[in-house]
């Protein structure tokens, strides 16, 4: 018997008419299945908690009701659950909008589940855990904590879907959980079977970030070419009770889905393959293989679990520093030559101001996203004149005032720059420092409490 | 002896970034399997290092991934403070698997 996962977003800010195919896909198959959205960046969750700060009733993912509302009917008909890390920093608040959208369209009776305990700011001492991965710029004793949370497993996810829920509101958990619920749930798997797991964690790596797998991030125009890449489809796999794994997507939507989707996913954000860890098993893909079995359908053999760790990720989100960026744009003849001049003008008025930030300058279209902070590349270029440059100048420092005198240094070669220099832009945001820790599980305690859409708002 | 080319990587193989903090992976996938041998002995651990020296990189580490047919390049130290504290514009490092392509090697022509 198969079981089929869908995704319908792979981070917060992808296409929000993704979902719609795939669970028209799912219904027209009708295979038992569960669709699940992983929509939590690693700062998502702390620039939620400063809009929860704001207003007590957002803090979730603000395109929830855009995802949900074309297919909830559909779903809650059909049987087919919806998880999603969605809930962010507010879980409660958006399993409340899930309700109030589930009373709107007639579903008065669909139940919402609200998975707690991955919010430990106030519950764990952070400076008492080792670190896991930290850099050397955050002094986290004077900066102000934003948010912490830790990335929760699949066990409160299965426990959801055990108690009726049609839709599983989560905050922080772990990406592949959420495919690794339905499917535990559906075939009783258990969570020591690391074998099944490593299928679980392996289905929802390979899915988590939509797209990614099917098309997205792949195209490569002449080279690796796509069908109607304005119309991707996001995946769906197709997993049997024995862990049979394979990737598909809709039949009437665009994308691919190959040896070469499958295999530059698989490793996408991979360290060691033999070591992908998460809270639910330790994933080894170093001696897996793939076949296509036919058009947009590879099944991925070989796949190993090792058991889980004893700990569980902390993230720490603290407010940093300030960046300040401007650009303006030079053309035509003569452009790089101005372009050179504007960045050494920019880097000596910085310097002049005594403003103390770090500032890097970049000449787009000539050298930036590779090229590294004192500009090596750029300034090392030879090749042929560019028909138009864009200068972008980057400041960060603590002082905020001092950031924006940086950044308004830009506007003002508008005034005081080269011939023809125009198009000005420039802007000032707040910066999130993350750092992580190592926790006992034990010591995260979750929580799962399930309503109908009537009970919650009604 | 057999006549040969120089091409840089994206002529024959494909490659994805991603990030953990300051630490950038990027995949390696031929298109013709058959070259896989081919590009464990010329793309090295040493030659990716040095790909990335101008950022700062402090090293390279490459996992060999045979009955996939891929390469997963972990570089260390490559992303100028990540998303953290990164002033470049991409500072996940996305675009970075377009230098690994660049790189070029010697095929049979």
């Amino acid at each position: 018997m198969t079981f089929l996962v869908g995704n319908g977003g792979g981070f917060s800010g992808d296409r929000v008419d993704a979902p719609i195919p795939v669970v028209r896909s799912l219904m027209a198959r009708g295979l038992p299945a569960a669709m699940f959205f992983e929509t939590l960046g690693e700062r998502t969750v702390a620039l939620a908690q400063l809009e929860r700060r704001r207003d007590p009733e957002l803090g979730y993912e603000p395109m929830l009701e855009r995802l949900l509302e074309p297919i909830l009917a559909d779903c809650f008909r059909a049987r087919i659950p919806i998880l999603g890390n969605f809930g962010a920093a507010n879980p409660p608040a958006a399993a409340r909008l899930v309700a109030r959208l589930a009373l709107r369209l007639g579903l008065p009776d669909l139940k919402i589940a609200v998975v707690g305990g991955d919010d430990v700011m106030g519950s764990i001492a952070l400076d008492q855990l080792p670190v896991h991965e930290a850099d050397g710029s955050i002094d986290t004793k004077s900066a102000r904590l934003v948010a912490a949370n830790a990335y929760i497993g699949a066990e409160p996810l299965v426990e959801a879907l055990r108690l009726g829920a049609d839709v599983v509101v989560a905050g922080r958990t772990s990406d592949p959980a959420l495919a690794i619920a339905p499917l535990v749930h559906h075939f009783g798997w258990s969570f020591e079977d690391w074998e099944k797991l490593a299928v679980g964690a392996a289905c929802g790596h390979l899915l988590e970030c939509g797209s990614q797998v099917t098309g997205g991030v792949f195209w490569d125009p002449g080279f690796k070419d796509i069908p109607d890449p304005a119309n991707i489809g996001f995946p769906i796999a197709e997993v049997t009770a024995e862990g049979g794994l394979i990737i598909t997507k809709p039949e009437d939507t665009g994308g691919i889905v190959d040896l070469r989707t499958i295999k530059e996913q698989l490793l996408y954000e991979l360290h060691d393959p033999a070591h992908y860890i998460t809270p639910d098993v330790v994933l080894d893909i170093s001696g897996c293989h793939v076949e296509q079995l036919g058009k947009d359908r590879v099944a991925i053999h070989g796949l190993r679990g090792h058991p889980r760790p004893e700990t569980l990720k902390v993230t720490a989100s603290f407010e940093g520093s300030w960046l300040g960026e401007g650009e303006v744009s030079v053309a035509g003849p003569n452009a790089l030559a101005r372009a050179r001049a504007t960045a050494d003008v920019l880097l000596r008025r910085l310097e002049m101001r005594q403003l103390g930030v770090r500032a890097r300058v970049d000449l787009i279209g000539v050298a930036s996203v590779l090229d590294s902070d004192d500009g090596a590349l750029w300034r090392g270029y030879e090749g042929p004149e560019p028909p138009e440059v864009r200068i972008r100048l980057a400041a960060e420092g603590a002082d905020r005032d001092n950031v924006d005198q940086a950044a308004r240094e830009v506007l003002a070669m508008l005034c005081c720059g080269t011939a023809g220099t125009g198009g000005a832009r420039w802007r000032l945001t707040p910066r999130i420092l993350t750092r992580s820790y190592l926790v006992l599980r034990e010591r995260v305690p979750t929580s799962v409490m399930v309503r109908s859409a009537r009970e919650m708002v009604g | 002896m057999s006549e040969t080319r120089e091409v840089p990587l994206h002529a024959v193989a494909h490659a994805r970034a991603g990030d953990k903090g300051n630490r950038s992976n990027i995949s390696l996938i031929p298109y013709d399997a058959a070259l896989y041998p081919l590009l464990a002995a010329q793309v090295t651990e040493a030659r990716v290092l040095a790909l990335f020296a101008h950022r700062g990189a402090t090293r390279c580490t490459r996992y060999d991934l045979p009955e996939l047919q891929a390469f997963n390049f972990v570089i260390d130290d490559v992303l100028e403070g990540g998303v953290n504290g990164s002033l470049n514009l991409d500072g996940h490092g996305k675009t970075q698997s377009f230098r690994l392509l660049s790189l070029t090697v010697t095929i049979p022509a």
